[in-house]
């Protein structure tokens, strides 16, 4: 006889049938009918229904019965929260009971329930349950905490649990222990500032002691624990990390993770001629090793940990190399993984055996895993110089095998080659070159143009190849076509005497023929460079290129060293900060490593030695409230002193705001305004220096542009006019007024300069206070001349946003200090946020689906646009003016969605779906994962769209 | 902390889910079925995945996808390994570890799962724990159960859940008291062409069935344990002691258990106990090829090389065999591309040897991937790496145990490139 019975069902209706069992008198068919229940409730049917008849069931002496119910109460008391009441009693009464096992399962259940009103009858047992004599019951009590504090946190706070739970840490049961380490871990995700778990060396030194007799779990989370304790000095940290080492031994993986974690954290601070030191490091070894025999599941982990560990500590494994050996078997995620650790230990002691597999793995049957083995025997070329040779005559012998994605991943790979080697190994171009028809792969062929371009001279027949290419250009996509036209470009500048028609073929191609916007200007700026000044032309295109660097899959310094921090989590396994991907903005602090102790060292990271690991690295994190106030605000008045012209007042109102902003923009766009002009005017400063030297190229671009202006190229972006900043009365005399303008990606500040005072003025500089974008002058304020009574100048400053970064309030704000012969002023003013939008934030429309998909509902806001006039498409075309792309359009129920992304120069995406009714465009922003920047881009987005 | 789990099967049935805190809707899992579907294989399913709001945690066991959901950041490999125990737990309840087995038993599974973690806090996951709360089925039981109405739910608090020895019950009572250890060494290797080593280790597990009375405290010491560095113990073990005296110190659990666990790296010389002599070759014209391999003994120490079995995976286009074993027998599966040649015992005077042709489909190019062999062999009596027991001592009780240890070797992931 077995469970299975309990799925079977009569005609009769299976809810009915067990009611009527659930009331038996009979003890026996009751307990059968809630097992039936539990059977129903595991694979997910809905058995709520019977509530009432199951809580019927809980007063009983027998066990199982008891536990059957309780499983089942677990399960459906949210849904019947009047009704889960009725069980209080019993909960209470059990709490009471003389078998430690009951009263544990009371309290344990009744955590479990998960409905408001029962947490206040809960309070009294559970108070009881943490003092408990036995310890079986406090450790169940201590987790009790943990879920009464995700259902209730005020009454936990208020009822003095959180610490009772503290004091639990000092308990002499270690499983006591472990589980309010665990209990008070957990409630310190969701209060990353409560400092809960206030570490120092006494509670240290019980947690270390409870380490070594608790269970394996229990053990995770004690030295999860301990790897956030910062130890007060070298030896403190060495004998942590000697009372640690022993875990490495331990048959648990997590426990072995989780103490690597704990030691290299720990080491950072030890001194490295320490003996003690090298002992460490050699201990590191053979338990990570060990973790590569485990499960494929657990590899896999393993080796996206290690993959972190040897960036940071080369030297722990480089001896280890053959245990990333690939077994056919593994699974292909465990591949993959070895692969990139193979490449990452790669020296030039190993390389021979490293080349030797790579190519083995050439041969196997899984595409994805030939491909990066192919890709990794470029990669190794790249890394270790010497045996790049090695490397291409490996890659020459798979181009030799014909198999064609083989073939095109070498080439690909051959071409980073040579941007590392130039003119070393182009004795190969042949052998590529009989490979021309079998590349069907935009990258292949992009790489393949790119050769055949960049070595012109020495290839007799590169026209030939390259006019081939052109036969199809149409039908090629932009990677190619874009190649190409550089391609043959160079090929013009090198040898200019035949293939005259070939370039002007292309350059009309281009021009003419494409669609594509990027395509047309690379075009034109050629044609213009070619047909104005050859000379200049050749130094740009044939201009020498920066090498590619050794390895550009590094992870950068500051984001490894927090993810050490996080061996071992789920941080780990993405290679992304916690804070990137997190569930909600829990405010995760971000982990650093400890500095080191002894001289020599702290140069390693001298930032990480000031700032100290407890201090959070400054964040844009701004309170909600305020902002939530500003967005309410937003229809009548902005905050973002977008206030029109010279007036002074800030108080103009709605109806003058929306008029100024729309006369100018839309002047704008027919291009007599002056606002629009000065945008123009200033746009070629914004070109490459070297294009400026010759004045005839300036005229050439100037051409350029009123070209592109006749076509419907999106003009620049929105400038709101100047606003007073700094009046004359409160700056002796000077007065400042001025806006924000973004030309050709460069961010400038728009001044005028009043002196209203009776002397002359000279000597002006600025400076900006940190801010939260790191907005800084990226030169000296340009006042040349001495600024006479009476006189105003107009200067645009240039800004970067490489400055100091620091949360500001509104986060749109910027303090401004201005010196002058007289004296020093201060003011402050806001940006508009559309400020920042970089030119590169068209997001590729697959990212972008699955972005979408995945933000938050927390991360979204919606706002109205009211009386606006514009149909899609010229909505569109403003917005992209002002770097807000639209990436994607459909029409549903009359009403035109675009879907548009934004990027940030802090790198933050902002998208965006904008509903448009006529006169009546409803926007829904939505922020990748920060979600307070939301309030402030809207904010911006009216005075840009109207 | 784990949230829910679902056991999800080949076929993509999710057939039990079990929620510690709040109930998350099953559709969860359809980015799951997205994942699995893209992998192709089920072993190739990627163990972490991430969906907007949970990630997903899952292990694939005995044809069945044990998936977790979690909210917060966990460890994953705690996760994993929790997951890792729960299949070990149903195996050794239920005998095997099937979706029939725990539909069978889906009372008992349920009230395992509520018992191994409390609010996604791991709880009691010793099977001789689990064994005191809950008692496994057997057939004798169930009909005592059925009959006098008594239930499989241990009343009392088990006695090891709190004391410093969780891993053990007091009150053990044997009247034949025996202590067997088995090493078992897996010999994991690549083979070049040319029949080099490119990679070899061993895997090595101390398996122990203790069956002794009382509060035994056992030593075991090796004539060489020098061989050992890299070593993970069952808890039982007292580390300080390895690290002084290099003996394994302990009071076992009941029952059997695994003792500990070694690994002997790449970098000293592993024995290999056999060479393979291979040729697969494909003709550039006529759909054909051959195949010829041979098999014969190198470093046995002496003993005999048994249950030798020979895997080919084929590349996709070979159609069928036609083969002449000398020795046991081969069959090749035309639907899995497998070649399985099943030799048994390995004579070193008369070396197996199996020959032929192979036939492909009509037309079709020459296979560009190599084909890989697989061995898998088995040495009784032997411990490739030499690691011997030297004695086993026992304090703490008066009685006079049986003991005995055995040692075996394996292959395990065993692979000849061609």
């Amino acid at each position: 006889m077995t469970d299975s019975k309990y799925f079977t069902t009569t005609k009769k209706g299976e809810i009915f049938e067990l009611k009527a069992e659930l009331n038996s008198d009979k003890k026996e068919k009751k307990k059968e009918a809630v097992k039936k229940v539990i059977a129903s409730m595991t694979v997910g049917k809905d058995v709520s229904a019977l509530f009432p008849d199951v809580v019927n069931c809980m007063q009983t002496d027998n066990l199982e019965l008891k536990k059957l119910v309780y499983l089942y109460l677990m399960n459906y008391a949210k849904s019947q929260p009047d009704m889960a009441i009725m069980a209080v009693n019993t909960f209470v009464k059990d709490c009471e009971d003389l078998n430690p096992l009951i009263r544990a399962l009371a309290v344990r259940t009744m955590g479990c329930i998960r409905v408001d009103k029962i947490t206040e009858y809960l309070c009294e047992p559970l108070r009881k349950c943490l003092k408990d004599e036995d310890p079986y019951v406090r450790k169940t009590a201590a987790v009790c905490v943990a879920k009464l504090h995700d259902i209730n946190a005020q009454l936990v706070e208020d009822q003095g649990f959180l610490d009772t739970l503290k004091d639990l840490i000092s308990d002499s049961n270690p499983m006591v222990v472990a589980n309010a380490v665990a209990a008070l871990s957990e409630i310190a995700e969701s209060h990353p500032n409560s400092n809960l778990l206030d570490l120092n060396p006494q509670t240290i030194n019980k947690l270390l002691t409870a380490l070594n007799e608790c269970t394996e779990w229990g053990q995770i989370f004690i030295l999860d624990c301990l790897a956030s304790y910062l130890p007060r000095d070298d030896r403190e940290s060495q004998s942590i990390c000697e009372r640690v080492t022993p875990r490495l031994s331990h048959a648990n993986s997590a426990v072995v993770l989780s103490a690597v974690k704990v030691l290299m954290k720990f080491m950072e601070m030890l001194p490295k001629d320490l003996d003690y030191y090298g002992t460490l490091l050699k201990k590191l070894a053979p338990p990570l090793v060990t973790l590569l025999s485990a499960e494929p599941e657990l590899q896999y982990v393993a080796l996206r940990n290690i993959n972190l560990i040897v960036q940071k500590r080369p030297e722990i494994l480089k001896h280890e190399m053959k245990v990333f050996f690939v077994k056919y078997n593994d699974p292909i995620y465990v591949k993959l993984e070895k692969l990139d650790i193979m490449i990452r230990l790669a020296s030039q002691a190993n390389i021979a055996q490293v080349l030797a597999e790579l190519k083995e793995y050439a041969t196997e049957v899984d595409v994805d895993f030939v491909r990066k083995a192919v890709r990794a025997i470029g990669r190794c070329a790249i890394k270790v110089e010497q045996s790049a040779e090695r490397c291409v005559s490996t890659l020459l012998d798979l181009i030799q095998t014909k198999v064609n994605y083989v073939v095109q991943e070498a080439i690909v790979v051959i071409k980073d080659i040579f941007r590392k080697y130039p003119n070393k190994y182009e004795s190969v171009i042949a052998t590529l070159c009989e490979n021309l028809d079998s590349l069907d792969e935009p990258e292949a062929r992009a790489a393949m143009i790119w050769i055949v371009g960049e070595y012109a001279e020495r290839i007799d027949n590169a026209d030939e190849l390259l006019e081939s290419f052109l036969e199809g250009f149409h039908d090629e996509s932009t990677q190619v076509q874009l190649q190409l036209l550089t391609a043959i470009v160079k090929l013009f500048l090198k040898k200019p005497t035949e293939t005259q028609e070939l370039v002007q073929q292309v350059l009309s191609l281009a021009t003419q023929d494409s669609d594509n916007p990027d395509l047309r200007d690379r075009g034109y700026i050629y044609w213009r460079l070619l047909s104005t000044d050859p000379v200049a032309a050749k130094e740009v295109v044939l201009a020498e290129k920066p090498l590619i660097s050794e390895e550009t899959d590094l992870i950068e310094p500051t984001l490894l060293e927090e993810l050490i921090c996080h061996i071992g989590t789920l941080a780990s396994v993405y290679h992304k900060p916690p804070s990137a991907f997190v569930e909600g903005s829990r405010g995760v602090q971000h982990k650093r490593l400890p500095p080191r102790a002894g001289s020599g060292e702290s140069t390693e990271s001298p930032d990480v030695g000031q700032s100290g690991p407890s201090e959070a690295p400054p964040a844009v994190i701004p309170s909600q409230g305020d902002l939530l106030g500003d967005l309410l605000n937003l229809d009548l008045a902005p905050p973002t002193a977008t206030v029109p012209s010279v007036q002074p007042s800030m108080q103009m109102g709605a109806m003058d705001l929306l008029g100024g902003g729309l006369d100018s923009l839309l002047g704008g766009d027919i291009g007599g305004s002056p606002s629009m002009g000065a945008g123009l005017g200033a746009a070629p400063a914004a070109m490459p220096a070297s294009l400026g030297g010759a004045p005839a190229v300036g005229g050439g671009l100037g051409d350029l542009f009123d070209l592109g202006g006749g076509v419907g190229m999106p003009t620049g972006s929105y400038v709101a006019p100047k606003t007073v900043w700094l009046l004359a009365m409160k700056a002796k005399g000077l007065e400042i007024s001025g806006t924000f303008a973004r030309r050709g990606g460069i961010i400038q500040m728009d001044l005028s300069l009043t002196n209203k005072a009776m002397s002359v003025m000279t000597d002006f500089a600025i400076q900006f206070n940190r801010n939260s974008f790191g907005l800084a002058p990226a030169g000296p304020l340009q006042v040349l001349t001495p600024l006479s009574p009476n006189q105003t100048i107009d200067v645009s400053l240039p800004l970067s946003t490489s400055g100091p970064v620091m949360k500001m309030e509104p986060l749109n704000n910027l303090q401004v200090a201005v010196k002058n012969n007289i004296d020093v002023f201060y003011f402050s003013c806001q940006y508009p946020l559309s400020l920042l939008f970089v030119e590169d934030g068209k997001m590729d429309r697959q990212v972008f689906l699955a972005t979408w998909k995945d933000i938050p509902n927390d991360n979204e806001a919606q706002f109205q646009i009211k009386d606006i006039h514009l149909n899609s498409d010229v909505a569109s075309n403003k917005l992209q003016g002002s770097n807000i792309f639209t990436i994607a359009k459909r029409t549903v129920e009359g009403q035109d969605m675009l879907y548009q992304s934004v990027k940030l120069t802090n790198g933050i995406w902002v998208l965006a779906e904008m509903r448009i009714q006529t006169g009546n465009p409803n926007y829904t922003w939505m922020c990748w994962r920060r979600p307070h920047v939301r309030e402030c881009v809207s904010q911006n987005d009216s005075p840009v769209i109207s | 902390m784990i949230h829910s789990l679902f056991l999800i099967n080949n076929a993509g049935d999710l057939f039990l889910e079990k929620h510690w805190k709040s109930v998350i809707s099953r559709s969860v899992c359809d980015y799951f079925f997205e994942a699995r579907e893209k992998a192709v294989e089920p072993d190739n399913v990627p163990p972490v995945i991430r969906t907007p709001h949970h990630y997903l945690i899952n292990i694939y066991r005995e044809k069945i996808f044990f998936v977790s959901v979690i909210q917060t950041e966990v460890p994953p490999l705690f996760v994993i390994e929790f997951l890792h125990r729960v299949a070990e737990t149903f195996q050794d309840y239920f005998g095997e570890c099937s979706e029939s087995t725990i539909k069978d038993n889906v009372v008992i599974v349920y009230e395992l799962l509520e018992e191994m973690l409390d609010n996604g806090f791991p709880l009691a996951t010793e099977s001789n724990i689990l064994k005191e709360l809950i008692r496994p089925p057997t057939i004798l039981r169930s009909m005592v159960n059925t009959i006098t109405g008594s239930s499989n739910v241990g009343e009392t608090l088990p006695t090891g859940q709190l004391s410093t020895i969780p891993w053990r019950r007091a009150g053990v009572k044997y009247t034949n008291n025996e202590a067997y250890f088995d090493v078992v060494e897996e010999i994991d290797a690549i083979l070049d062409k040319s029949g080099t080593t490119v990679f070899a280790e061993i895997q090595g597990v101390i398996d122990a069935c203790v069956k002794l009375s009382g509060m035994p405290d056992l030593t075991l010491s090796f004539m060489n344990p020098r061989l050992l560095d890299d070593v993970s113990f069952h808890p039982c073990v007292r580390y300080k002691r390895w690290e002084s005296e290099r003996v394994i110190s302990f009071v076992p659990p009941d029952g059997n258990f695994q003792l500990m666990s070694y690994h002997i790296s790449a970098q000293n010389l592993v024995a290999i106990p056999v060479y393979v002599k291979q040729n697969i070759s494909f003709f550039e014209t006529g759909s054909s090829g051959r195949l010829d391999i041979t098999v014969g003994p190198k470093q046995t120490m002496g003993k005999t090389v048994e249950g030798l079995v020979v895997t080919v995976h084929m590349p996709k286009v070979v159609l069928s065999a036609n083969l002449n074993a000398t020795q046991g027998t081969y069959n090749y599966d035309p639907v899995t591309k497998i070649l399985v040649w099943d030799i048994g015992k390995l004579n070193p005077q008369k070396l197996p040897n199996l020959k032929g042709s192979l036939s492909l489909q009509s037309g079709a190019p020459k296979p560009e991937e190599n084909p890989s062999l697989n061995i898998d062999l088995k040495i009784q009596q032997l411990a490739i790496s030499g690691l011997k027991v030297n004695r086993l001592d026992m304090y703490g009780e008066k009685y006079k145990p049986f003991k005995g240890v055995k040692y075996v070797t394996k292959a395990g992931k065993f692979q000849v490139r061609t």
